[in-house]
């Protein structure tokens, strides 16, 4: 018996989220879950023909990112609450939302990062993470109250990025 | 010439002496597991003397912000010791989360062991 819980989401609220593809996993407030959200969300991933290997590692990045916000984030308040990461497949793109009930943060109130040329740039080993999620995912949104924080992370296929472009 | 390979939970860290510098090959992921046993790799390192280092981080196949954090105070250990670090970084995947946070102007991003030897910081 594990204490991790994979399972499609029951019942799927329409026709056309059973088709897109709707998944959702549980997972204890621990670090030691961090890597199987990723292997789980990437093969997830995979089985969209549009989305490439390139974006497909941006995703883990971005995810492996929010889910070990969420997990320091139970890790600060006690919450033995379990990590919910819902992962919406669709042709072009892949949305994740973590969802935590630990303590919220506001992602405005992140020092600024001096220039890496700085000799203080040294001086942060941390703070990375929002950072990079910002960069890897081509939509974020951090959804935050004293109750509990919702990160959603949407990642675009290349064709549609390209598409985009093109407009 | 002298090498060492130590496994924790999370990586395999193979470490020998190339020249002046000591290398630590890493192999597996650098997230917030195997993150912080790099830092205690090199740390000892540190303890002993070893300041000059090559991180070589050919067989690591994900690098997150922790990964990242544990590299930047390495190189201030080493740099507040008048050490030095070097990265070998040949993966672009891998590459592309350095220069996302523009750390390829703080750290040169070596494509092989070689190149960073021969090359310097």
């Amino acid at each position: 018996m594990t204490d991790s819980g994979i399972g499609e989401e029951d019942p799927p609220d329409s026709e056309s989220t059973f088709r897109q593809g709707q998944l959702v996993l549980e997972i204890p407030a621990r670090t030691e879950f961090v890597s199987l959200v990723r292997v789980v969300v990437a093969a997830a991933a995979e089985i969209e023909p549009d989305m490439d290997s390139d974006r497909i590692d941006d995703l883990r990045v971005a995810v492996s990112e929010a889910t070990t916000n969420a997990i320091e984030a139970h890790g600060l308040s006690g919450s033995l609450d379990r990590i919910r990461i819902q992962c919406n497949l669709a042709d072009d793109e892949i949305s994740v939302v973590v969802h935590d009930e630990g303590v919220g943060f506001d992602p405005e109130e992140l020092p600024e990062l001096p220039d890496p040329a700085s000799p203080e740039r040294l001086e942060y080993e941390s703070g990375l993470g929002v950072h990079l999620m910002r960069m890897l995912a081509d939509e974020s949104e951090v959804s935050s109250t004293d109750e509990g924080t919702d990160v959603k992370l949407v990642v675009y296929s290349s064709k549609r990025r390209r598409e985009g472009r093109l407009r | 010439m002298w090498s060492d390979t130590v496994t924790s939970v999370q990586i395999v860290v193979h470490t020998h002496a190339e020249g002046d510098w000591t290398v630590l090959t890493v192999a597996g992921d650098l997230d917030v597991v195997g993150a912080p046993d790099l830092r205690q790799f090199v740390m000892t390192a540190v303890r002993e003397g070893k300041h000059r280092l090559i991180v070589d981080l050919t067989g690591v196949d994900f690098v997150d912000s922790f990964g990242l954090g544990v590299i930047i105070g390495s190189l201030k250990r080493t740099r507040l010791l008048d050490g030095d670090m070097m990265l070998v970084v040949p993966e672009p995947r891998i590459r592309r989360v350095f220069e996302l946070c523009d750390l390829d102007r703080v750290f040169t991003l070596h494509h092989t062991l070689a190149d960073a030897v021969e090359v310097g910081p």
